[in-house]
C-alpha cells in the first residue's frame, strides 16, 4: 500500500430524513432505501441511519469489494465517495482530497459506474463517449479515437453511430464504464455492476473487470454476490446496517467462518431448548439458537441432521425448513448477522 | 436482453493524454456544446414543441378572427409582441423543466454531468443559459412566421434592436429560472397538474393576448398580475416592438425581469443543490 490511500474514511456517517412514511414506500423513483430490509424504524422515527461510523482504507491499485444486503449502506458509501451524497459525520478522502471540502478534485480523479445505467440518450453511442471526455477537457480527436477503440475492446465498435436504446442492457452496461473510462481516472467506482446481467455478460464483464485491475487501476465495487465478491476482489468489506463487520481478504475470510456447512432448521417456535439438548450432539462444530431457526455447523451435514429432526421432536417442535449453506462468505455472514445475503 | 459475444481479448486501450486540470469555464462550454449537438440534431421537433401553440394563436387570432371581423386589425399589433413574449417564456422553461423532472426523477442522466470536474452550480448555470438560447430561438422563428400570417402591423418596428434584445435575454432568464425552480420541485407524477395549475393561468393571465393597460376594466385584476413574470415579458415585447401603443414603463419591467430572475435563480439552485447532492 502506497503512502496516501486511494481512499480512507473515518467515522463516515450518514443520516437521511425520513420522507413520508407513504411516499417512501411507494415512490419507485425516490433515494435509494437507506432502511435495512426487515427492520421498521422505531414509531416516530424522523430519520434513518444509513452509516454508522465506518472506517475503511482502500490502498492505490487494490480491488476491493464492499459486500452487504440490500440496505447494508453500500450505495450510501459510494455515493459519498463520489461526491453525490453529503456524509452527516466523520471524513472521506479520496487520493488525499476530502470529498466535501475538494469535491472538484475528487470528480477529476474518479469514475463512476453507477448502479442503474444513464447514458444520454440524446446521444448517439459514441458521443455518450466523447462529451464525456470533453467535460474532462480531453479535445475532440483524442477523445473520438479513443471511444472508438473502447467500442472496439467493448464488442460495440459497429454500433458507435447508433442509438443508445439500440444496446442491450449488457451493453448499455460496458457503455457506462467504457465512459467512466474514458478520462482515465485514478479510482474507478462500480455499484452493483452486475445486477440485471445475464450470466454471460456478467462474464464479460468480470474479465473486463480484472483487465481494468491488471493495469493498476484502484477499483471499488459493491456487490450482494458473495460469489462475485469472492471471485473478484482482493480484499473484501463486509458491511451490514452501516457498520463495517469484516475487512480482509476473501481467504481469510472465509477462514473466520465457522467450520463447516451450516445446517439451518426452522422451527415453528423457539429454538433455545433444541439447541440446548443438541450441544452434545456428535460432528457439530457449533450450534445456536437464532428465534426459531437452530444454526448448526458441521463437517458433514448429514450425519447431524437426524439428530436434530429427532430433538427437535422430542421439544414438541415441528421443523418448517432444512436451509444448507456450504463454508462461504455467505456461512460467514449469516454467522456475523442471523440473516441471508440476498 | 439478446446475448452479445465476448468482447475479443485485445489489451484494453489508454489514453495518450495527458491529464490537465481543467477550469470551470472549460466544463460550462462543454456542457453548452453537448446542448447546442442535441438542439441541432432535434432542431424541427424542438421548434415543434416550443412554437405550435403560438402559431395556432396568431393563425386563430391574429389572422381567423380578425378577417372574420371578430376582432380589430390593430389587435395583431398589440397580440404579435405578446405572442413573442410567451413563445419565448414557454420555450425557455418548457426547455429548463421537463428534462429536469425527468433527470432527477427516473433516468438520472445529469449524473455523468454532476461529475463532470466543476462545482454543480456550473451545471445548472449552463442548463439555465441553454434554455435561454432555446427560449430566444424559438422566438426568432416565431416573428417572421407571425409577420407572413399576420401581413402589417400597424405601429410594429424592430428600430429599437437593443432594447428587444435586453428584453429576450432578461424574459428568457426569468423564465428558465422559474423553470430550475420548478424542475426541481416538482415531482413526475405532477407535471400535468403543473401545466394546468401554474402554467395554464400565468399564460391566460400573463397580459399576452392584450395590454396591460387594458385590464383597466378590471383594477383588480390589474394589480393582481403583476405577481405574473410573464406580464412584463409581454409588456417588454411591446414597449421595444410597439413603442407607440400603450405599454409599461421599460425601466420597471427589466427591473422587474431583473429582480425576478435573481429570485427564482437563489431559490432554484438551493432546490437544485438538495437534488443534485442527498
Amino acid at each position: 500500500m502506497s503512502a496516501t490511500p486511494a481512499i480512507e474514511t473515518r467515522g463516515l456517517r450518514k443520516v437521511y430524513p425520513l420522507p413520508k412514511p407513504a411516499k417512501a414506500v411507494s415512490s419507485p423513483f425516490g433515494p435509494p432505501p437507506a432502511r435495512p430490509e426487515g427492520t421498521p424504524p422505531p414509531a416516530g422515527a424522523r430519520e434513518v441511519l444509513a452509516l454508522d461510523g465506518l472506517d475503511l482504507e482502500i490502498g492505490t491499485g487494490e480491488f476491493f469489494g464492499l459486500l452487504g444486503p440490500n440496505g447494508a449502506g453500500k450505495t450510501t458509501t459510494i455515493g459519498i465517495l463520489t461526491t453525490r451524497v453529503l456524509p452527516s459525520g466523520g471524513s472521506a478522502k479520496v487520493s488525499g482530497h476530502d470529498v466535501v471540502k475538494e469535491s472538484v478534485a475528487v470528480k477529476q480523479r474518479i469514475g463512476v459506474v453507477p448502479q442503474r445505467a444513464n447514458p444520454d440518450m440524446s446521444l448517439s453511442v459514441r458521443e455518450n463517449l466523447v462529451f464525456h471526455a470533453s467535460y474532462f477537457g480531453i479535445p475532440r480527436g483524442v477523445a473520438t479515437a479513443h471511444a472508438q477503440m473502447l467500442l472496439e475492446r467493448f464488442g460495440m465498435g459497429e454500433k458507435a453511430n447508433g442509438k443508445v436504446n439500440e444496446l442491450s442492457g449488457g451493453q448499455q452496461q460496458r457503455l457506462m464504464i467504457a465512459r467512466a473510462l474514458m478520462h482515465e481516472p485514478e479510482v474507478l467506482f462500480l455499484d452493483e455492476p452486475t445486477v440485471g446481467l445475464d450470466p454471460q455478460a456478467r462474464l464479460a464483464l468480470w474479465e473486463i473487470l480484472r483487465e481494468m485491475h491488471a493495469q493498476g487501476r484502484t477499483i471499488v465495487f459493491t456487490t450482494h454476490y458473495m460469489d462475485e465478491a469472492d471471485r473478484l476482489g482482493d480484499r473484501l468489506a463486509i458491511v451490514d446496517k452501516g457498520k463495517l463487520l469484516a475487512i480482509d481478504t476473501p481467504a481469510r475470510l472465509k477462514e473466520q467462518a465457522p467450520g463447516g456447512t451450516l445446517v439451518q432448521l426452522t422451527l415453528d417456535g423457539p429454538a433455545a431448548p433444541v439447541v440446548e439438548s443438541a450441544r452434545t450432539l456428535p460432528g457439530l462444530v457449533k450450534i445456536e439458537a437464532r428465534d426459531g431457526v437452530v444454526m448448526a455447523y458441521a463437517e458433514r451435514p448429514g450425519e447431524v441432521i437426524p439428530g436434530l429432526l429427532k430433538l427437535s421432536e422430542q421439544s414438541g417442535r415441528t421443523v418448517r425448513d432444512i436451509h444448507l449453506v456450504p463454508p462461504s462468505l455467505e456461512t460467514l455472514f449469516v454467522a456475523m448477522t442471523g440473516r441471508g445475503l440476498q | 436482453m439478446s446475448v452479445t459475444p465476448a468482447p475479443a481479448s485485445t489489451a484494453l486501450p489508454r489514453l495518450p493524454h495527458e491529464r490537465r486540470p481543467v477550469s470551470a469555464v472549460q466544463v460550462f462550454w462543454a456542457l453548452f456544446a453537448r446542448d447546442v449537438r442535441v438542439i441541432q440534431r432535434e432542431f424541427v421537433s424542438f421548434l415543434v414543441r416550443t412554437t405550435m401553440q403560438p402559431l395556432l394563436f396568431i393563425v386563430v387570432f391574429g389572422y381567423l378572427l380578425t378577417k372574420m371581423g371578430y376582432l380589430a386589425p390593430t389587435y395583431s399589433a398589440s397580440l404579435l409582441p405578446g405572442i413573442l413574449g410567451v413563445t419565448l417564456a414557454l420555450a425557455s422553461l418548457q426547455s429548463m423543466v421537463l428534462p429536469m423532472v425527468a433527470d432527477f426523477g427516473w433516468t438520472r442522466e445529469i449524473d455523468d454531468r454532476l461529475l463532470s470536474p466543476a462545482p454543480i452550480e456550473i451545471v445548472a448555470l449552463e442548463k439555465t443559459i441553454s434554455a435561454m438560447l432555446q427560449g430566444i430561438l424559438s422566438a426568432l422563428f416565431v416573428l417572421p412566421v407571425a409577420r407572413l400570417v399576420m401581413g402589417p402591423i400597424p405601429g410594429f418596428t424592430l428600430a429599437h434592436a437593443g432594447e428587444v434584445v435586453l428584453v429576450c435575454v432578461l424574459g428568457s432568464a426569468t423564465f428558465s429560472t422559474l423553470g430550475l425552480v420548478l424542475g426541481t420541485a416538482v415531482q413526475p407524477q405532477q407535471i400535468g397538474l403543473m401545466f394546468s395549475v401554474i402554467l395554464t393561468p400565468m399564460f391566460f393571465f400573463g397580459c399576452a393576448y392584450y395590454p396591460w393597460a387594458g385590464l383597466d376594466v378590471m383594477p383588480a385584476l390589474k394589480y393582481g398580475v403583476l405577481v405574473n413574470p410573464l406580464v412584463y415579458v409581454a409588456e417588454g415585447m411591446r414597449a421595444a416592438m410597439t413603442p407607440s401603443l400603450p405599454h409599461m414603463d421599460l425601466r420597471i419591467v427589466l427591473a422587474a425581469m431583473l429582480g425576478m430572475s435573481v429570485f427564482f435563480w437563489v431559490v432554484g439552485i438551493r432546490s437544485f443543490r438538495k437534488r443534485a447532492v442527498s
